[in-house]
């Protein structure tokens, strides 16, 4: 392309995003001269500059446009109309230099349509203003082109409008101009003195950085040689040429970095058009926007950007009246920040809307067999918020017009997956959302941990990488085996393990060792797992080289890299790793289901399945167990009268499930532990059957002490371990227990314990009792489900909580008119008479010692009945 | 010499016996591939890649992506580098030979009983003293169906 076409085209682009910007600005604030004078230079520029050229069509619309601008200059109200006039053909414009750059020359049609209406909106904004330019002029303005270089607030807009005014101008001036529009700005900016810079094609810079990305290597070559001579001369200089290798690194990276603004700059007047179009009043607000990122990854955010900032301000707020209904101001905000954060650039987009629907998202969720109605109502909000980044969530029109939210989030979590980045959610329902975007500043050089896997070496990113687990068979962290799945006890969680050789099936299948080797805990939005690799060299700044073509295709490699020995090797993607590892899982759990049972998408647990004392097999919830552990028969030791055995340091009690169960006399003896803070118990089984995944759906209640009952498990029936049986037996404070039987009517009961081990325990028992229960975290929590408008009989809640205890919660419920007449029952590990006394005035209906069971249960039948009276 | 517009110069290389022919504008240079790196999960007709002078050079073998048994494992192997589309690649061969410049008149269509496997990466065929050189035309070589691979 003509060079000149090109710079022009560059420039005009450049200008119109600003007029974009300030058009909308100037909207909102009509009585800003310096804004209308900003923006009428730059539209007067392209004009000029259009004529100079010969592109009518451009120069015709900008001229139309101009003289439109013209009359809010002379004081005319700039009204919503005339600027979306304006903006329209400031779109208009686009388009034909779009095809400009594409075809170097104007695309055929005319705009008579536009510029019709321009001047009628001209005449209609008021004819007695100062007469706009005369038609004629058109195509003389010409002269003005010597203005094109230059840069904002250099010329005074009254030069200009001389300018303008004085319209006939002698042709030789141009040609005389035309040669030289690059030196003129040369000069221009060398008189200026100030801020210097000059526009070089990113090609160049591009290139530049995949020199200093060799260099980088050779660097790394060289240090690996180094480093296996001892005393080499070699070293000092080398020393000096790394130092000087890692500032040019960062000198060339700078020059790839470009402020966020850039992405941001169509906002704006995106948002406006919306909020017309949508009868919305938004304030878009923008902060950080000088924060600077690799230009690569600034292309590849902007439109996941521009999409959440759409459907903010399309889905997320609500219009002027329902907001006036909530309480909330009528102007709907939308807030973009940007700062950075270690080497990774924070990025927050956040509204003052309504929040995720999360009983919506719930709804699709189990619709689309992501989770079962059961396991759902388990989850946390904010992991049901989640699954609106799950593949083609929002395809499904039900969610996009209903809810509202979810549209294409998928795609933006891909995108950033893409760069390496991480996306997360977080909402309250009627107060708003936010979602905050984690991303490397960089891609072309990132810190990656060398581990050996199958007898060759990859590379995992450090991004994604929490913590590095050494695994022994005597080590506190142990590799476990649940029939055909690994998995790692790391602190309260359950990680699913994926050996890295078996994933990508090198090395000897034989050599499968769970004792050994390095886990490589990593997350990936939300899920967190474990790879298991041999061996776990250094971290080492590797320079990402794309995967061939022909290589692509294979989701576990992100990319390949030459490390400072001189060899390839592959980068591991941990995003593929999580794919693979889901439908390990998945495939597991289908061909499970397709043996036993079919199992209803709506409700399953993992159980334990197991035999003691009869060959009835018994299950016991998987989440309630700490650990499984098989010992030395030889070391259980009898001690006043029970058994016990020393483990980690202190003596934990063995229970025996009934009489009939023997603790053995040699060989291993398998047992469950159960831990709660700093107390453990074993409950001695005779042998581990399997995990499964199905319903729990208890039958037939148990007289039994510590059976809830029975229920069809894998098309047997199995006998429910009431584990709140158990553990007073191994220590006499655990739970005080009566004997009581629970009423049978469906009621709901809102459980808030911040303890999983309580939820998880508490839930099956009162299930039992016949409760409906829907357990969460936290009192924030629960009262979100209650603003939802969810209702229940009655809330079970503990006291000792973070962020909002149980007091907070109660006064919380009785300042909302909907929930003031919901009974609370508070549950705690400390009844003093003070306690229960401040329980009494913030609003406890009844107050039961945290193990007291049955107690609760007897209080949960009273209030239950007392909620139904009334 | 009227003839010069007609005549293409050819790298042969020996493939499992067979003679073949590169066009010598295709090719980059000839190499001894060293510190090879296996990717798991790739298409068996990619030997790996590994780092000719800074670059990832991905290696085609080409016994496979002919079709032809695989190589005992004993025998050296070289490599000629060719590029497309901006990547290096590097086709595993047998042994290298000489440069023959051929009349391209001369040369004449794949027979119809041509194994498919080799049919669809021959430009043609020439006759030779003693033996036939097939003709490689080294962007269908390299172009390897990924989706029918991995199904």
């Amino acid at each position: 392309m003509d060079e000149l076409l090109r710079d022009f085209v560059t420039e005009t682009n450049e200008s119109l995003d600003v007029v974009d910007v300030e058009l909308v600005r100037f909207e909102q604030d009509p009585n800003n001269a310096k804004i209308l004078a900003n923006i009428f230079r730059l539209v007067h520029t392209i004009k000029g500059t259009c004529g100079f050229l010969n592109l009518p069509r451009l120069e015709a619309l900008a001229h139309a446009a101009e003289t439109l601008m013209g009359k809010f200059r002379d004081g005319l109200p700039a009204t919503n109309d005339a600027v979306t006039l304006v903006l329209a053909t400031i779109d208009r414009i686009k388009e034909i230099l779009d095809s400009l750059e594409r075809d170097q020359r104007e695309p055929d049609g005319a705009d008579a349509d536009l510029i019709a209406d321009l001047e009628r909106m001209v005449e209609r904004v008021g004819s007695s203003a100062a007469p706009a330019a005369p038609k004629k002029a058109v195509g003389t303005l010409a002269p003005q082109v010597l203005e094109r270089p230059l840069r904002p607030g250099e010329d005074s807009l009254d030069d200009l409008e001389r300018a303008f005014r004085e319209t006939p101008v002698d042709p030789p001036v141009v040609k005389h101009a035309k040669p030289a529009p690059a030196d003129a700005a040369k000069d221009d900016a060398a008189a200026k003195g100030g801020h210097q810079s000059i526009r070089v094609t990113v090609d160049t810079l591009e290139n530049l950085m995949t020199m200093v990305s060799e260099l980088v290597l050779t660097r790394n070559q060289l240090l690996e040689i180094v480093r296996r001579h001892q005393d080499s001369e070699f070293k000092t200089p080398l020393q000096r040429l790394s130092n000087v290798t890692a500032e040019l690194q960062e000198g060339v990276m700078k020059t790839r970095m470009q402020p966020i603004g850039n992405a941001w700059q169509k906002l704006p007047r995106i948002v406006r058009d919306l909020s017309n179009e949508l009868g919305k009043q938004i304030d878009l607000e923008m902060q950080g926007a000088e924060t600077e990122l690799d230009r690569q990854v600034l292309d590849l955010i902007k439109d996941p950007l521009t999409h959440m900032v759409r459907n903010s301000a399309d889905h997320g707020l609500e219009t002027p009246e329902q907001r006036r209904a909530a309480g909330k101001p009528e102007h709907g905000r939308i807030w973009l920040s940007a700062y950075h954060e270690g080497g990774y650039i924070i990025i927050q987009v956040a509204d003052d809307g309504r929040g995720l629907d999360t009983a919506r998202i719930k709804a699709k969720a189990v619709a689309q067999g992501l989770a079962s109605e059961a396991d759902i109502d388990k989850l946390s909000e904010a992991h049901i918020h989640k699954f609106i980044f799950t593949p083609g969530f929002s395809t499904a029109a039900t969610i996009t017009n209903v809810s509202g939210r979810g549209v294409g989030m998928d795609v933006v979590r891909n995108n950033i997956d893409q760069i390496g980045g991480t996306i997360d959610v977080k909402s309250v329902a009627g107060v708003g959302l936010s979602f905050t975007i984690k991303i490397p500043l960089t891609l072309a050089i990132v810190a990656a941990l060398i581990v050996e896997a199958g007898g060759e070496r990859f590379a995992i990113p450090q991004l994604s990488v929490i913590e590095l687990v050494r695994a022994r068979s005597n080590s506190e962290h142990r590799i476990e085996r649940i029939k055909d799945t690994a998995v790692l006890r790391l602190r309260d969680k359950l990680l699913p393990l994926a050996r890295l050789s078996e994933l990508l099936g090198v090395g000897q299948a034989k050599d499968r060792d769970l004792t050994s080797g390095f886990i490589v805990v990593t997350q990936v939005g939300a899920q967190t797992f474990g790879i298991i690799v041999d061996s776990v060299f250094h971290t080492e700044e590797i320079v990402v080289k794309p995967m061939s073509s022909k290589l692509r295709h294979i989701a576990m490699f992100s990319g390949n890299t030459i490390l400072g020995d001189g060899s390839v090797i592959m980068i591991i993607d941990p995003n593929g790793v999580a794919q693979a590892l889901g439908s390990l899982v998945t495939s597991h759990l289908t061909a499970e289901a397709a043996a036993g049972s079919p199992v209803p998408a709506e409700q399953t647990t993992s159980l334990l399945v197991f035999r003691a004392g009869s060959s009835q097999l018994k299950a016991v919830p998987l989440s309630l167990i700490t650990r499984l552990e098989e010992i030395d028969a030889r070391k259980i030791e009898l001690s006043n009268g029970r058994h016990m055995v020393q483990y980690r340091g202190t003596l934990m009690p063995l229970v025996s499930m009934n009489e009939s169960v023997r603790v053995k006399g040699e060989g291993a003896q398998p047992l469950l532990v159960f831990t709660d803070g700093a107390r453990s118990m074993a409950l001695v089984v005779d042998e581990i059957v399997d995990i499964v995944e199905d319903r729990l759906d208890i039958q037939v209640a148990s007289d039994n002490a510590g059976v809830l009952g029975s229920a069809i498990i894998k098309g047997q029936a199995t006998e429910i371990i009431d584990v709140g049986h158990f553990l007073p037996l191994a220590f006499e404070d655990w739970f005080r227990r009566k004997d009581q039987r629970a009423s049978t009517k469906p009621r709901s009961v809102l459980l808030v314990d911040d303890s999983p081990f309580f939820r998880n325990m508490l839930t099956p028992v009162l299930q039992a009792a016949g409760y409906e229960v829907t357990a969460v975290g936290s009192a924030q929590e629960a009262l979100a489900i209650l603003k939802e408008g969810r209702s229940f009989d009655v809330a079970v809640t503990d006291i000792e909580m973070p962020d909002m205890d149980g007091f907070e919660f109660a006064l919380a419920l009785r300042g909302d008119p909907r929930c003031a007449g919901l009974p609370v029952i508070a549950l705690s590990s400390v009844v003093s008479a003070e306690a229960v006394e401040r329980g009494r005035q913030v609003g406890f209906h009844d107050y039961v010692a945290k193990f007291d069971r049955q107690g609760l249960i007897a209080a949960l039948k009273e209030q239950t009945a007392v909620g139904c009276a009334a | 010499m009227s003839s010069e517009t007609h005549l293409k110069e050819y790298v042969t290389a020996m493939i499992g016996g067979q003679l073949f022919g590169l066009p010598i504008l295709h090719v980059q240079d000839v190499f001894i591939p060293e510190r090879l790196t296996r990717v798991p999960l790739a298409p068996p007709e990619i030997a790996g890649v590994l780092n000719l002078r800074g670059r990832i050079v991905t290696l085609i073998d080409m016994r496979g992506r002919l079709g032809l048994e695989a190589r005992d494992g004993k025998r050296p192997v070289i490599a000629i580098g060719v590029e497309s589309r901006g990547e290096s690649y590097g086709l595993l061969i047998d042994s290298i030979g000489e440069v023959l410049k051929l009349d391209d008149a001369a040369r004449e269509p794949n027979p119809i009983n041509l194994d498919p496997r080799l049919a669809r990466v021959s430009a043609g065929i020439h006759r030779l003293e003693g033996q036939l050189l097939m003709v490689v035309d080294v962007e269908r070589v390299l172009d390897i169906d990924m989706m029918a691979i991995a199904a």
